[in-house]
């Protein structure tokens, strides 16, 4: 892969960092009035999620990481693998495990589309949409009538996610989600 | 993604660059009471500054009609035409031009930016910081001075001091604050990253609604650059030079001005020898700063103030480019 020198640090930037992928999240330059610049860069370790700060001098480079972004469309599960397909037409398959699939696991729905990042050819990681529709599976019965109150109860997805909703909703129920907050966003329009 | 292009347009309100225009009409003002004659020297010149760590760009010039392009420099400060002039007995006289750093960008630095440089025969480095904080006074709001030498800025905010650390302990302290990993650096390098990281964000922080500018002063002799050194009431050699800091960024570079020519051969060649190590090219001196400094340079202070970032801390915002028409993604 190629390397990035210090002026090409940017966010977004993927990046080999102590043997993990990284993603630079903001660079700044910083330069006394008089002498050496220096870069300080926050990233994101793509394997462990950690988030800090590191500072280069204005010679250093780094690798590029070979990380890469794709749509994909969630199959099934076999316990020990989450099967995924590449929507782009080749029908090619990944199997991600419990690792890459992380906190998403809760937000999964077959035939559903997910971003996964390939590391080296392999899920490193599944992040969910912005916002999922999902059927509710198992709440206390709706309170008919209290639609205004600020009242909520918890409700869980046929996904496993449980989650606050307003207490008129009832089982069976299809309803748009923040994956984001994990907070009830509306009832999905059907 | 916009499929018209912008970036025609500038960067910065046209409400900046009124207050850009009333900010250059102060510091005039400011000068012309002061009788402090204001100059032009050439952004284009054959020789440069020798610091390894500024990097000039570089013209082909041709001098005549029908000659060869000979290598010229766009100024990365106007010092040695402003010495020069010193040197021929011009008195007080200040300059705002344009000054050009090559590979300086960030949300802080253009590679080309706007410079406010005054020189003061007959002051000392604290009658210089006392003119700036007026002139401060003058474009901004009333302030008050404050000043903390370099040491005691490390020995407040860090608990080491400066000239005293032994590298191990500053190269370990360095690294564990900032988790820079990189290769072993020099002593000044390890200062300079504690200075930026550690030590600024806190300098000139305001106080409640009001600006409190700082003044960092006395600096390591190694970061003399050309200013004077002397040996100070504690019996350290110090640089007579300060740096002034508002809100976290730092404004202006003032010296206690560097007179005797075979220092200023000195730290050239030391410049050009560092440089080799680096593997940049070296720098051919000035030879008609030598010889006005050989003529005689006045006892003087001087001073470098960066106008964009002035314009940044008058109109509060962090980004050299809301304080731009066109900064150099558009220029």
């Amino acid at each position: 892969m190629a390397n990035y020198s210090s002026s090409e640090f940017r966010s977004g930037l993927k990046v080999m960092l102590d043997g993990d992928p990284c993603i630079m999240l903001e660079n700044e330059s910083v330069k006394p009035g008089k002498g050496q610049a220096f870069n300080r860069v926050k990233l994101r370790n793509l394997s462990t999620g950690r988030v800090w700060e590191r500072t280069f001098k204005s010679s250093e480079s780094l690798e590029a990481a070979d990380v890469m972004e794709y749509d994909m469309e969630y199959l099934y599960t076999d316990g020990e693998f989450w099967h995924f397909m590449m929507t782009d037409g080749s029908f090619e398959q990944h199997g991600a495990d419990e690792k890459a699939v992380g906190d998403c696991i809760k937000w999964l729905k077959e035939q559903d589309q997910y971003t996964v990042t390939l590391y080296n050819g392999a899920p490193l990681s599944v992040t969910p949409p912005n916002f999922v529709e999902l059927e509710v599976t198992e709440t206390d019965p709706g309170l008919k009538g209290d639609t205004a109150q600020g009242g909520t109860k918890p409700a869980t997805f046929s996904s496993g996610a449980t989650i606050n909703v307003p207490l008129f909703i009832n089982i069976g129920e299809v309803l748009r989600v923040d994956t984001r907050t994990g907070e009830y966003v509306s009832r999905a329009k059907s | 993604m916009a499929s018209t292009s912008t970036l025609w347009q500038p960067s910065c309100s046209i409400e900046m660059l009124k207050s850009r225009a009333e900010l250059y009409a102060q510091v005039r003002a400011f000068f012309c009471a002061r009788r402090v004659i204001e100059v032009e020297t050439p952004l284009l010149s054959v020789s440069t500054a020798t610091d390894p760590q500024l990097e000039s760009v570089g013209a082909s010039l041709k001098t005549g009609f029908g000659l060869e392009g000979k290598p010229y420099f766009l100024n990365t400060s106007p010092e040695f035409p402003m010495k020069r002039l010193l040197a021929a007995e011009s008195g007080a006289i200040y300059q705002i031009c344009k000054t050009f750093r090559n590979g300086e960008s960030s949300r802080r630095h253009n590679p080309e930016f706007s410079m406010l440089e005054w020189y003061r025969p007959g002051f000392s480095l604290h009658q210089l910081m006392v003119e700036m904080t007026e002139l401060i006074s003058a474009v901004l709001e009333p302030v008050d001075i404050t000043k903390m030498s370099y040491q005691s800025a490390f020995k407040h905010y860090l608990d080491i001091d400066p000239f005293d650390v032994d590298i191990d302990s500053l190269a370990k302290l360095a690294r564990s604050l900032t988790d820079y990993q990189g290769p072993e650096m020099t002593r000044d390098d390890y200062l300079n990253l504690l200075l930026c990281v550690c030590i600024e964000p806190h300098l000139g922080i305001d106080d409640g609604d009001m600006l409190s500018p700082v003044f960092l002063y006395d600096y390591p002799p190694s970061q003399a650059s050309l200013a004077n050194v002397y040996q100070n009431d504690d019996g350290i050699e110090v640089a007579q030079r300060f740096e002034l800091y508002i809100r976290g960024l730092e404004l202006a570079n003032g010296y206690f001005e560097l007179t005797d020519v075979a220092e200023h051969g000195r730290r050239f060649d030391e410049d050009n020898h560092a440089r080799k190590e680096l593997g940049l090219p070296t720098i051919p001196i000035d030879q008609n700063f030598l010889a006005a400094l050989e003529s005689g340079l006045p006892i003087c202070s001087g001073v470098a103030l960066g106008l964009d970032r002035l314009l940044m801390v008058k109109e509060n915002t962090n980004a050299i480019a809301d304080v731009l028409a066109f900064p150099i993604d558009r220029a």
